[in-house]
């Protein structure tokens, strides 16, 4: 079993998904069963890839290489490394609870909406995987199809604007990058799209084109992060995607744009990384910032959750860009930390959506009163969020700051400086959102039958606050498995700094 | 005892207990359903400790040579050079305020039992009581940096949980009839402290950048073998001080503390004076030998301090709320404690850490003592007489009373003057004459509030309101601690009155090399004798002008107008703060950024490049339908288009 792992891993979520689409629309309870088995299939799956990975080795691992258009020399080429290992376990990991999550607040076309879970789900574990950049193109935007049905069938009033707005945004910025994966490819001697071998030349390539590409590629992958001023896709999309749809998006589907920029962006273009470091990483503290700020004042729960996802994502880009381990370091284990914590605000503010109706937070207050199991996991997001130590948030964050503080491509503490006041600014805007939700009197008559949180909710969130408090005392079970892949990619860049 | 025996190896309990306790109470609280038992077991996972502390203390007493242990448990975060351990140190500071935390802790959490008696959180509350002891002795016993900052973190938030405690009530926020929620409170004091923490984290970035390591042994090892220069020293301690700052309410960050008295009164006591507010001290008793280094930082940690004495000091004048008055005090008495830092005096200021621990814990429990009988009522013009009601708090604040004041032999006078002496010595002369101000106001203050809440006739209404004595748990406590802050100073006596000055030799090893460079001006005995002297007179005349005015005349001042006014406001800083920062940034937040740069700027770009397009394509208008099947076969179409085009 194990040498074709990854390939079950990409094709029994969309071979179920094709299942369940061949079903009848009534079997519900049927198909929803079928939906959650299969992901937890896949995750299962997944850990066995972990526990037989071996994170002493830097290189590829469970690699499987199949020539596919012989024409295009384009291979079926996928394999994981540290980086790849963590982001497809999250990946496994949030996608069945995402689904649990939805149980019932999905009611029409049910058979459609977790057959594009699935249909997700091989897109995102296929974009983590892929070695070939044909491949990573393709599972790229097919994955943009069931999110944009996600959003635009199952979605809130506004959905089919906040749809086709997600569509054009990141459709812009991956035909920037198709134009660049196509030069690429054809600088080689042979046309090839194979990862490894573009990385042996596209060092090779004229300074100049080397910018240009970087850019093209960094244009496309800061539109999915987003980074400012990109971002204003992302709270459109979330306001009106459902909550599965949210979870993911914030979960997953952002942490591509951070890591195309580290697979693709760095080692391919190092030079030019390095050139562009102190433009992308005052665009990422202006993020940071700006973000937080935007968040103090929004009245919509999921507003103010993504826009601190712009914040926090900030926080990502400016360790990707600091050159150093402890950056580096510090924007994977964030990009898990991310996932884990702003994954469970979605599913908590989708959980009392569910309730109520309404995410306007002023219809809130009093909550603990009726809901306090409720409360309680919102306290332990609010602190991950913030990055209260002990806690997983505090652990990326610091040595993202560390890195930043001490990076030599950066070299000046200003972005250290700035990006630490956001640690004051998340502090006031989740805060007082938790305070304006959770505390004080029942004002809203309506709010006084609430119940709290059923069983299934509980058990979906169990598993998210397990992890936040592993990460946040023992992180280097995580920080382990990364830790090669970053030294790799540290080595390069200091390799020219020291030039 | 068994042979070979030794407590300080099971150290750890001392972490444990208190975090069982917290899960337990914090767990199943509400099945527990007992108020005796949860009350228990909150109590008895805070005394476990202490009776632990006390025994490694004797342990270390008894031990010659080196007294250092370190333990370190695994390790936290690992990346490249970067390494930070679980890593905890037990020495003569550490356990000493692990001795305060755990003792002062127990005791107020016996006195809350019959305080907090019939909350609806009770079982809440002393899960988040126990927590915050954890927390407190994780910032006292890290021997990181990053550790340090853990529980720093901790225990500020359990500040935030235990200030907002009763979430769903309402307080007044002094100067006007003004109300405000118990959880604006929480909020503030939380993000005032983070615009600290903010600070302290810049300092561990420096930190690290300049010795690659947080361990405190190792960076402190490395300045004093190789030295460090002034610059970066300064840096460094300025900004640990800017942390220390925000935890311990000095200018200008402690605008937070007053308001946190929105509190029940035993955390009031506990977190915010006997324990969490001192961490800034610590913080920087445990970093003597980086802050001795800087002169500049030195004399900007003394001047913090003074001024915070003296204007907390001034606004405790005319405060009416009994709690507003102490935590006023706090401040106040917290700028001492600095004042003693930046001239050098680490012991003088970790000596009145201990006795004001002591005697404030005193004073906050009887003021919590005089509210639960007036039926919540904190208004010191709407009390008076109530000395025959309730004769033991009566006493035992009157206690209090003394040693804050500064009155021989009482523990507050020795810490105070050891001070004051040390500012002296160290030639700040102008300072000396300030501290010798402020503790007149202190005199002043303290006694004004004494004489009209227990003193003279009721001003409540007897028919409605009466007041009685306490249960024992907390009359029990309040003697104890009366007892403490009677006898607490004698472990810091110094020589020329005939001490032994235990506490000067007990931390020698500390702060021997930090406090060398200070204390160069050497003086006669007559001095110090003559300048205790004056600080005692000074008090004492206070002391009989606040009697002349409260007790011999019936009036009760008018704070409408003049200085009164300014004072009775506290400056108005609250409202400088929230014209200058809260507003203009919620504004350009909201008005600004969100509604202009977001909405009409970029996504005014975003929308017209998209209707231009929609625009040049009008004969595909057709697409605009809605239809996501339609986007689907188009996008499909064009994948479609792409690869044949690649194929050939």
């Amino acid at each position: 079993m194990s040498s074709n792992l990854i390939s079950y891993l990409i094709f029994i979520p969309i071979l179920a998904g094709i299942f369940i689409l061949l079903l009848k629309s009534d079997q519900e309870t049927f198909i929803k069963y079928f939906g959650v088995v299969t992901t937890f299939v896949v995750f299962f799956i997944s850990l066995n890839l972990y526990f037989n990975f071996d994170s002493t080795k830097s290189e590829m691992q469970f690699v499987e290489n199949v020539l596919w258009i012989s024409s295009l020399n384009v291979s079926y080429y996928v394999g994981v490394d540290g980086l790849s290992l963590l982001l497809l376990m999250l990946t496994t990991f949030l996608t069945p609870i995402a689904l649990i999550a939805s149980w019932k607040s999905i009611e029409k076309n049910v058979k459609q909406f977790i057959a594009m879970i699935l249909f997700l789900e091989t897109g995102m574990i296929g974009v983590f995987v892929s070695l070939d950049l044909f491949l990573f193109y393709m599972f790229w935007e097919v994955m943009l199809i069931p999110m944009y049905f996600l959003i635009g069938i199952w979605g809130g009033e506004n959905r089919v604007y906040a749809a086709v707005k997600f569509f054009l945004y990141t459709m812009f910025g991956s035909l920037l990058m198709l134009v660049a994966i196509l030069w690429l490819a054809s600088s080689n001697a042979n046309f090839t799209t194979n990862y490894f071998d573009i990385l042996k030349t596209s060092t090779q390539i004229s300074q100049s084109i080397q910018l240009v590409l970087f850019l093209a590629f960094a244009l496309s992958f800061a539109i999915k992060v987003p980074l400012f001023p990109f971002h204003t896709w992302l709270p459109d999309a979330h306001v009106q995607a459902p909550t599965a749809g949210s979870v993911i998006l914030a979960g997953i589907l952002l942490k591509m744009g951070t890591y195309g920029l580290i697979r693709f962006c760095i080692p391919f273009f190092p030079k030019a990384a390095i050139f562009f470091a102190p433009y992308i990483s005052t665009l990422a503290v202006i993020g940071i910032v700006y973000g937080a700020l935007v968040s103090i004042v929004q009245d919509d729960m999921k507003k103010l959750v993504a826009y601190s996802s712009v914040s926090h994502l900030g926080f990502v880009v400016l360790g990707i860009f600091s050159g150093n381990v402890e950056g580096t370091q510090g924007a994977i284990i964030q990009m898990i930390n991310h996932g884990l914590s702003t994954g469970m605000l979605f599913l908590l503010v989708g959980m009392i959506y569910e309730r109520t109706h309404t995410r306007e937070i002023s219809h809130y207050g009093g909550i603990a009163k009726v809901m306090p199991i409720y409360s309680t996991f919102l306290f332990i997001a609010t602190l991950s969020s913030v990055g209260f130590p002990s806690l997983n948030g505090f652990v990326g964050e610091f040595l993202i700051l560390l890195g930043a503080f001490k990076s030599q491509v950066l070299d000046n503490k200003i972005f250290s400086i700035i990006s630490a006041t956001g640690v004051i600014f998340a502090a006031v805007y989740l805060f007082w959102l938790y305070q304006r939700i959770i505390f004080g009197e029942i004002t809203n008559e309506k709010n006084k039958t609430l119940t709290d949180l059923s069983l299934r909710e509980i058990s979906i969130l169990i598993p998210i606050v397990i992890f936040m408090v592993w990460i946040g005392i023992y992180p280097n079970t995580f920080l382990k498995i990364s830790e090669n892949f970053s030294n790799e990619i540290v080595k390069n860049i200091i390799n020219i700094t020291s030039k | 005892m068994v042979n070979g025996f030794l407590m300080s190896e099971f150290f750890y309990l001392i972490l444990l207990f208190p975090l069982f306790g917290f899960f337990i109470n914090g767990l199943f609280g509400k099945k527990i359903n007992s108020e005796k038992i949860i009350g228990l077991i909150g109590s008895i996972s805070i005394l476990i400790p202490f009776l632990i502390a006390v025994q490694i203390f004797m342990e270390m007493l008894f031990k010659s040579g080196e007294k250092k242990l370190i333990y370190n448990f695994f390790e936290w975060i690992k990346v490249g050079k970067f390494s930070t351990s679980f890593a905890f140190i037990l020495d003569e500071l550490s356990i000493l305020f692990t001795l305060v935390i755990t003792g002062v802790g127990f005791l107020i959490h016996l006195y809350s039992i019959g305080y907090m008696k019939g909350d609806r959180g009770f079982a809440r509350f002393f899960a988040y009581l126990n927590l915050f002891i954890v927390m407190m002795l994780i910032l006292v016993l890290a021997d990181n940096f990053l550790l340090m900052f853990l529980g720093w973190e901790g225990v500020g938030l359990c500040s935030y949980l235990l200030i907002g405690f009763w979430y769903d009530r309402k307080f007044e926020v002094g100067g006007y009839e003004k109300k405000s929620l118990t959880v604006d409170a929480a909020k503030k004091a939380f993000v005032v402290n983070r615009i600290g923490d903010f600070g302290f984290l810049l300092a561990i970035f420096m930190i690290f950048s300049k010795f690659e390591t947080l361990d405190f042994t190792n960076v402190f090892k490395h300045v004093s073998n190789f030295g460090i220069d002034e610059t970066t020293v300064t840096l460094i301690t300025l900004f640990l001080f800017i942390g220390a700052i925000g935890k311990s309410a000095q200018i200008p960050l402690f605008v937070w503390l007053p308001d946190a008295m929105a509190g029940p009164t035993p955390v009031s006591a506990l977190i915010h004076a006997a324990t969490m507010v001192t961490s800034g001290i610590y913080m920087i008793a445990r970093c003597s030998i980086l802050f001795s280094l800087s002169p500049i930082t030195m004399q900007v940690v003394a001047t913090i301090g003074i001024l915070t004495t003296l204007i907390a000091a001034s606004i405790g004048l005319v405060q009416n709320d009994i709690k507003k008055i102490l935590a006023y005090s706090t401040v106040s008495q917290l700028g001492y404690m600095f004042l003693g830092l930046g001239v050098g005096a680490f012991t003088a200021g970790v000596f009145h850490v201990i006795t004001h621990a002591f005697f404030k814990a005193l004073l906050f429990l009887g003021a919590g003592s005089v509210i639960h009988s007036l039926n919540e009522e904190q208004n010191i013009r709407k009390m008076g007489g109530l000395k025959k009601y309730m004769p033991i708090t009566y006493k035992t604040f009157f206690v209090g009373t003394l040693a804050i004041t500064g009155i021989p032999p009482l523990a507050g006078f020795f810490s105070k003057d050891e001070i004051l002496w040390k500012t002296f010595e160290s030639g700040n002369v102008l300072f000396w004459v300030l501290g010798i101000f402020g503790a007149m106001m202190t005199a002043f203050y303290m006694f004004r509030l004494f004489y009209l809440t227990f003193l003279k006739s009721p001003r409540f209404d007897e028919k409605y309101i009466h007041p009685h004595e306490s249960p024992k748990t907390m009359t029990t406590t309040l003697t104890i601690l009366a007892v403490l802050s009677g006898i607490g100073g004698l472990i810091g006596v110094p020589s020329i009155l005939g001490g032994n000055s235990f506490l000067h030799h007990w931390l020698e090893p500390i702060f021997g090399k930090g406090s060398l460079k200070f204390g160069a001006h050497k003086f006669s005995h007559f001095t110090e004798y003559l300048l205790m002297f004056i600080s005692i007179l000074v008090v004492v005349i206070s002391i009989f002008y606040a009697r002349k005015i409260f007790l011999k005349t019936e009036t009760i001042e008018n704070n409408a107008k003049g200085f009164r006014k300014i004072l009775f406001n506290k400056y108005y800083v609250d409202e400088i703060y929230e014209f200058l920062f809260v507003n203009p940034i919620f504004q350009m937040s909201k008005n600004f950024l969100w509604k202009i740069f977001d909405i009409k700027i970029i996504d005014g770009v975003v929308n017209g490049v998209a209707s231009i397009i929609e625009k040049i394509s009008f004969k595909f208008k057709y697409i605009q339908t809605g239809m996501v099947q339609t986007y689907l076969s188009v996008f499909l179409f064009g994948v479609v288009v792409i690869i044949f085009i690649l194929l050939i």
